[in-house]
């Protein structure tokens, strides 16, 4: 165990220093030059000149990567080009609310997920289940743009129940929570029938029903938790998946997270900022699969990590 | 980046409310809040380093400057400057300043602060977008170089007097004492948060900031020592931030916003402007921006002035602008016409596709040719390439799109020899001040036609450059009119030689809710972006 997290961890190190390096190199073949960016179009050669080397932009490649992992060694991402801000204070003060929403997105794939699976499985065959599994297939597949708009239409506009974007109340939290979380409402609604249908043709399940045990005990006490169980390792594994939504969630619904940082800095050529959101999320989905890992066998004792 | 042009903030003659037209006499009470949302978050509001169209209005609203203009005009006026004088050889601006005027912090302004904010937007250090603004003030190159770390020509000669002295005369330096950059900033405030000043402005303009809160909010208060008496009339204006436009729209109709900062979401324009109960809440008028097609007259075959006349009179200007829900009007010159010089009289190239096959056939390209055409790839730009690009086959001529991000369409037209032809759609030339010499050196002067310049057309008529120089050589406010008529005359020229095809002036739409009152013109300053913050009032405060 210990070996293992050890790898693990310099694994990851590893995969941190490969996204950092790929990064900076995509950000440095893009043709726009954030020092004509920031000079302004009045700008004369030498002012573009001046700012180019205020920012270190007329080092070769190698010494500007080498510049910006040395700093980053000691914590420190740099500053923003535009708001000239560090950037560990930008992500710092935005992180809370990507977390929260995260959170919420969380236990909304998982109530609907879950629901929408078991019962699927439980009346497999049905018309339910059909209904459900196109449900679960639109899910899946809506882009989360139109969704969120959707949502916003129904919920806040044309019902009046929840406010229309954003920030700073629980009633904020629901519809961002529901459009980000309903993608992995899709996948889990799968897997948990899938699973549940295994579970049910276990023995014990048998020996249960034929102990003349009600149909609902035995799939809420016998059944459920052992289909549930594979699912919940796989959150880790969603961490991923919600970064690349955050970015079209957050600029929907207004929501001050890491991913409306992100949106807006790519606009603006901000490249201190891109870099410092992408490590962060790469350092996120790292530890949400390291998580994965060391979740499963806890669950399934099968499985051994070596 | 974009940035804009004509303030017209806070003005008063002697005596007598302005910041109104003359129909409204009476000066609204003061009182009540303004809601604008915003897509983005505030970049800084920094003065020396702001210049897109979503800060320089804020900033503007925080700070002020020695001038100003005149609402809804782009006539100029002093505003922290109480009067000023310049030396018949027009080298030597001296300006006496307003007293008593007190920064957000409680410090009265002094000249000094005056000096200090000019040199600090110069220095290279701050990195300023507008910097090269005031390249004639003299000793500027000295700075830019490094060899200087003050520029000799800017000095206080007493607490409340300017002067400023140039290397040579220069037609615009009001108009540059007008822009943002030349904001007066506290130096003790700048000292105390280095790089976050940005984001802890303290200026001496009509609102004070209370609040930004990141991603979120940006919220502004009534300045109650403003200098205007009885200005501005809101007490508090809060800026939204974050907020898709097509769900601030949903929220303006609910009352929760009451001004549209990034205007109507393009796909909702039709269904707003079909609605006459949300049609009632849009104001419209031109901007100060052309938006055109350059043809490169160093590559073949557009070096032949025919064919660029040819081009001129292939483009169907009136089918492009119903691509864009009828939002402009067409353009036949490279000036929009709220610019002084602009000439209503001309009428251009008109849309005679017979006449340019003839154009052609004469150049000696009877059967066409193929180019290229540079295009911005946000929409609507691909679909009016697309248009173009028809408009082009129906006379021969085979131009394929290349439809880039905007970074990479600018670096193609300022790279030489490389883009043939390039829609400026998504990345047009909008004035910083309202003078047509801003129309010329930067997008059809030769200084412009550089490595990184914006004169992607690539023209350089040294005839025209001499006119030019002479018509800026007039420094004298009493002769603007015959400046102008001289600057009338070039752009005439120009056309003549046909560089561009001016296709449309865009129209602006604002929309805001009824709660908020003022002077159309107010909602449609072409400065002031989406509204003019500092004259407008809450109806509810009345």
């Amino acid at each position: 165990m210990a070996t293992y997290l050890v790898r693990r961890l310099l694994q990851s190190i590893l995969i941190l220093i490969g996204v950092s390096l790929v990064t900076f190199f995509l950000l440095y073949i893009v043709p726009a030059d954030p020092a004509r960016q920031i000079a302004g179009r009045s700008a004369t050669p030498e002012v573009v000149e001046n700012v180019r080397k205020e920012l270190g932009l007329d080092l070769p490649f190698y010494q500007r990567y080498l510049r910006y992992a040395d700093h980053l060694v000691r914590g420190d991402l740099g500053r923003s080009y535009l708001q000239k801000s560090r950037v560990s204070e930008l992500i710092a003060s935005r992180l809370p609310a990507t977390l929260l929403l995260m959170v919420g997105a969380i236990f909304c794939e998982l109530t609907i997920g879950l629901t929408m699976g078991l019962l699927a499985a439980v009346w497999r065959g049905s018309r339910i289940d059909q209904a459900l599994m196109v449900m679960s297939f639109i899910g899946v597949s809506a882009p989360q743009f139109v969704v969120g708009i959707i949502l916003l239409y129904i919920f806040g506009v044309y019902l009046g129940w929840l406010p229309i974007g954003g920030y700073g109340h629980f009633a904020n939290l629901i519809l961002p929570s529901v459009t980000l979380g309903i993608l992995g409402a899709g996948w889990y609604s799968r897997m948990m029938r899938s699973s549940m249908i295994d579970v049910l043709r276990e023995d014990y399940v048998r020996t249960a029903r034929a102990k003349g045990m009600a149909p609902a005990t035995v799939i809420v006490r016998h059944a459920l938790p052992n289909a549930i169980l594979p699912i919940v390792a796989m959150i880790g594994i969603d961490i991923g998946y919600f970064m690349s939504g955050i970015v079209v969630v957050e600029s929907v619904f207004g929501w001050p997270g890491i991913g409306q940082l992100a949106w807006q800095a790519i606009q603006r050529v901000d490249i201190p900022i891109i870099m410092g959101v992408t490590l962060v999320s790469a350092l996120a989905i790292v530890l949400g699969n390291l998580l994965a890992d060391l979740i499963t066998p806890m669950i399934d004792p099968r499985i051994k990590l070596r | 980046m974009k940035r804009v042009a004509l303030a017209a903030a806070v003005t008063l003659g002697v005596g007598i409310a302005v910041g109104m037209t003359p129909a409204m006499a009476a000066m609204p009470k003061q009182g009540g809040q303004m809601i604008v949302s915003f897509k983005d978050d505030m970049a800084t509001l920094d003065p020396a380093i702001g210049y897109d169209w979503q800060n320089w209005s804020i900033i503007k609203s925080l700070y002020s400057r020695l001038m100003d203009y005149k609402p809804g005009t782009t006539e100029l006026v002093p505003d922290l400057a109480e009067s000023y004088d310049i030396s018949p050889d027009g080298l030597t601006y001296t300006f006496k300043l307003r007293s008593g005027v007190k920064f957000h912090n409680g410090r009265t302004m002094t000249a000094d602060d005056v000096v200090y904010s000019i040199n600090r937007a110069v220095d290279p250090k701050t990195q300023s977008p507008g910097a090269s603004f005031y390249h004639s003030i003299k000793g500027y190159d000295d700075v830019t170089a490094g060899k200087a770390d003050h520029l000799a020509g800017v000095s206080a000669v007493d607490p409340s007097t300017v002067k400023f002295e140039l290397a040579n005369p220069d037609a615009t330096f009001l108009q540059d004492l007008a822009l943002n950059f030349a904001s007066v900033v506290a130096k003790e405030d700048v000292d105390k948060w280095g790089a976050d000043y940005g984001h802890h402005p303290d200026g001496t303009g009509a609102f004070y900031m209370s609040d930004w809160t990141l991603g979120q909010q940006i919220v502004l208060e009534r300045n109650k020592d403003y200098y205007w008496p009885g200005q501005p009339f809101l007490d508090k204006i809060i800026f939204k931030i974050g907020q898709e436009p097509l769900v601030s729209l949903l929220q303006l109709e609910k009352g929760q916003v009451d001004v549209l900062g990034d205007g109507i979401p393009p796909a909702k324009f039709n269904e707003v402007m079909n609605d006459p109960k949300l049609k009632k809440l849009v104001t419209s008028g031109p901007q100060l921006q052309t938006v055109y097609i350059t043809m490169n007259v160093q590559m073949k075959p557009f070096d032949d002035v025919r064919v660029r006349r040819a081009v001129n009179m292939a483009i169907n200007k009136d089918r492009i602008i119903k691509i864009i829900n009828g939002r402009a009007i067409p353009a036949n010159q490279p000036l929009p016409s709220r610019i002084p010089g602009y000439d209503p009289n001309y009428k251009g190239y008109p849309y005679d596709p017979a006449k340019a096959k003839e154009l052609l056939k004469e150049a000696g390209y009877a059967d066409g040719f193929q180019t290229e055409l540079y295009v911005n790839n946000i929409d609507p730009n691909p679909r009016i390439g697309q248009a173009i690009q028809q408009d082009l086959a129906a006379v021969g001529i085979k131009a394929a799109i290349k439809s880039l991000d905007q970074a990479n369409v600018i670096a193609a037209g300022g790279t030489p020899k490389t883009a043939p032809m390039v829609w400026s759609g998504g990345m047009a030339w909008i004035a910083d001040y309202p003078d047509p010499s801003d129309f010329y050196g930067p997008i059809l002067g030769c200084g412009g036609a550089t490595q990184g310049g914006w004169n992607w057309s690539w023209y350089c008529n040294k005839d025209i450059e001499a006119e030019a120089e002479k018509a800026d050589s007039i420094i004298d406010p009493g002769k603007q009119q015959e400046r102008y008529e001289m600057w009338r005359k070039i752009f005439i020229q120009i056309m003549g030689d046909a560089p561009w095809v001016p296709v449309f002036d865009e129209i602006r739409y604002t929309m805001r809710t009824a709660r908020i009152g003022g002077d159309p013109s107010l909602f449609n300053d072409p400065i002031h972006i989406p509204v003019n913050y500092n004259n407008v009032y809450a109806v509810d405060a009345q």
